[in-house]
């Protein structure tokens, strides 16, 4: 079975935190203890929704040392593909799920000499796991923490009693912003920054600090995406002898999945490149949506990655 | 001509790049000897405008040359120790933005990596050319001790003594190549010493 491995659990706590954003705690079935993890990691929980399994990546905000329970905070997404109403909507205290083995694909670069974390609403959550872990190593660090306004500030009011010299937190609707360019230049030699939020934050940041002079080591982000509609297409799978009919609304990955066919994957957002697949032959055109492959791998059509990635046109095969 | 094309070799050995200009709010040059030239190569008005040049002569004649390109700061110093408590000065007190670029001898630069290292730059993101002297920052391997400027194969010890092979095998940490006794095996059984690319 591809993925990390699996993990039991059962649902303890159930807290509404605002309108759009609801924390669940998770504990082990069977009592045990949960492996500790590193700040930024994420499980994948499954969801069994009617007849679609769906696998959906949360960044753990619990304390990473901490291991009689993990907790995450879901953003209900109106819009979405349906993981977060699920969880919202389904979920009941006591039910039993199964949830991925922490996977981090944001860690710390523990070379830094101080982090300097910039977060636009739910992408606090990682940050949250990250700051226990510096309280513990005593690591040098400032959070800067965009909300659309005071009643979406999730943990904002936590974060700033508890760090009040470190935390600075702005609303959109009283019309502050970062001063990024300002707090970009002003930190001393051997600082990383760390963006997690909306991809046009994630890319103001980068592009930001990438004009400035930061290498591009020091700058770290995460943006899971999740798979996108698009038109319906057939793929072939040569090792499987399968051919594939991708509906509208699932991903590639998934609809191998549903032919019962073990493909490799672990982050689900087009981020980790687990999920990587050789292209045998396509007539037609790609539609590229992972952070993974370089722009030059993408022009030459030979890879895809399935769990966000599409296609559109004649044929495709693929050795999986 | 300053420039020497070093062998094919080993993973282990470091592989040295040309000065580019890259943008960064400021801009620290360590040249040492020849390694001016590649200063003079890359330096343009805007560039110096926001550069701190820090020139180590070590015989070569650079300086007046290197002070016509105006740079923001300009030092000379007579040795890499008698510079690096400056270096270590301007990294301390550096903003992220600030680009690093060493030119001169392997030893130099080595040493002056690990310098912005230590102050929490990735070695990514350093750049580096060589220039000049082809000679060996050389780690003993048995007694530790480091013996500057090897420019022939094997050498002796300045520490211990003992006749040592030059590996091409590097240390990041040392900064240095690493020496190993050549007749460990049979006392006395040294050959002639040449140049460590002849």
């Amino acid at each position: 079975m591809s993925g990390a491995e699996k993990i039991q659990v059962k649902v303890t706590e159930i807290t509404p935190l605002n309108e759009l954003v609801t924390r669940f705690r998770f504990e082990r079935v069977d009592g045990g203890q949960l492996p500790t993890f590193s700040g930024g990691a994420h499980t994948v929980v499954e969801m069994q929704d009617g007849g679609i399994t769906r696998l959906n990546p949360y960044s753990l905000m619990s304390d990473p040392f901490e291991q009689s329970s993990y907790t995450i905070s879901v953003r209900r997404d109106d819009q979405g593909r349906g993981g977060s109403l699920f969880m919202h909507r389904q979920v009941k205290l006591g039910d039993e799920m199964t949830i991925s083995y922490p996977v981090n694909l944001f860690s710390l670069d523990l070379r830094a000499r101080k982090h300097l974390f910039l977060a636009g609403g739910i992408g606090i959550t990682p940050f949250l796991a990250q700051i226990k872990q510096l309280d513990v190593l005593h690591g040098q660090w400032e959070l800067h923490y965009a909300c659309r306004n005071q009643a979406l500030a999730s943990y904002a009011d936590e974060l700033a009693e508890r760090h009040p010299h470190e935390t600075h937190i702005y609303y959109d609707d009283q019309k502050q912003a970062i001063d990024l360019k300002g707090l970009l230049n002003g930190q001393p030699l051997g600082t990383h920054v760390y963006v997690c939020g909306p991809k046009g934050m994630i890319d103001w940041v980068c592009n930001t600090a990438q004009a400035q002079g930061w290498p591009a080591d020091c700058i770290h982000y995460e943006e899971f995406l999740a798979p996108q509609p698009g038109k319906p297409f057939e793929v072939h799978l040569k090792a499987s002898g399968k051919t594939v009919y991708v509906g509208e609304h699932e991903s590639l990955l998934e609809a191998i999945e549903r032919e019962g066919v073990d493909a490799p994957y672990l982050c689900r957002g087009g981020a980790c490149g687990q999920c990587e697949t050789v292209v045998l032959d396509h007539e037609g055109n790609f539609v590229h949506r992972d952070h993974w492959l370089t722009d030059e791998e993408k022009a030459a059509g030979k890879k895809i990655m399935p769990c966000v990635s599409r296609f559109e046109g004649k044929s495709l095969v693929l050795d999986r | 001509m300053s420039k020497f094309e070093f062998p094919k070799s080993i993973a282990s050995r470091p592989v040295w790049g040309t000065l580019e200009f890259r943008s960064g709010e400021h801009h620290l040059m360590i040249a040492e000897a020849e390694g001016a030239e590649a200063v003079l190569d890359i330096a343009t008005p805007d560039l110096m405008a926001k550069t701190h040049i820090i020139y180590i002569p070590r015989g070569t004649d650079y300086a007046d040359k290197l002070r016509a390109l105006t740079p923001a700061q300009f030092y000379e110093g007579p040795s890499y120790g008698a510079a690096l408590p400056r270096i270590r000065r301007v990294l301390e007190d550096a903003h992220m933005g600030l680009q690093v670029y060493l030119t001169g001898t392997e030893g130099m630069m080595g040493q002056a990596m690990n310098e912005a290292m230590a102050v929490g730059l990735p070695h990514t993101a350093i750049q580096t050319e060589h220039r000049g002297s082809t000679a060996r920052r050389m780690q003993c391997v048995h007694c530790k001790g480091i013996t500057e400027d090897v420019e022939v194969d094997p050498f002796v010890c300045s520490h211990c003594g003992l006749n040592l092979f030059v590996r091409d095998h590097y240390s990041r940490r040392h900064a240095a190549y690493q020496g190993v006794r050549v007749d460990a095996e049979d006392h006395g059984n040294v050959p002639e010493p040449k140049g460590i690319y002849e």
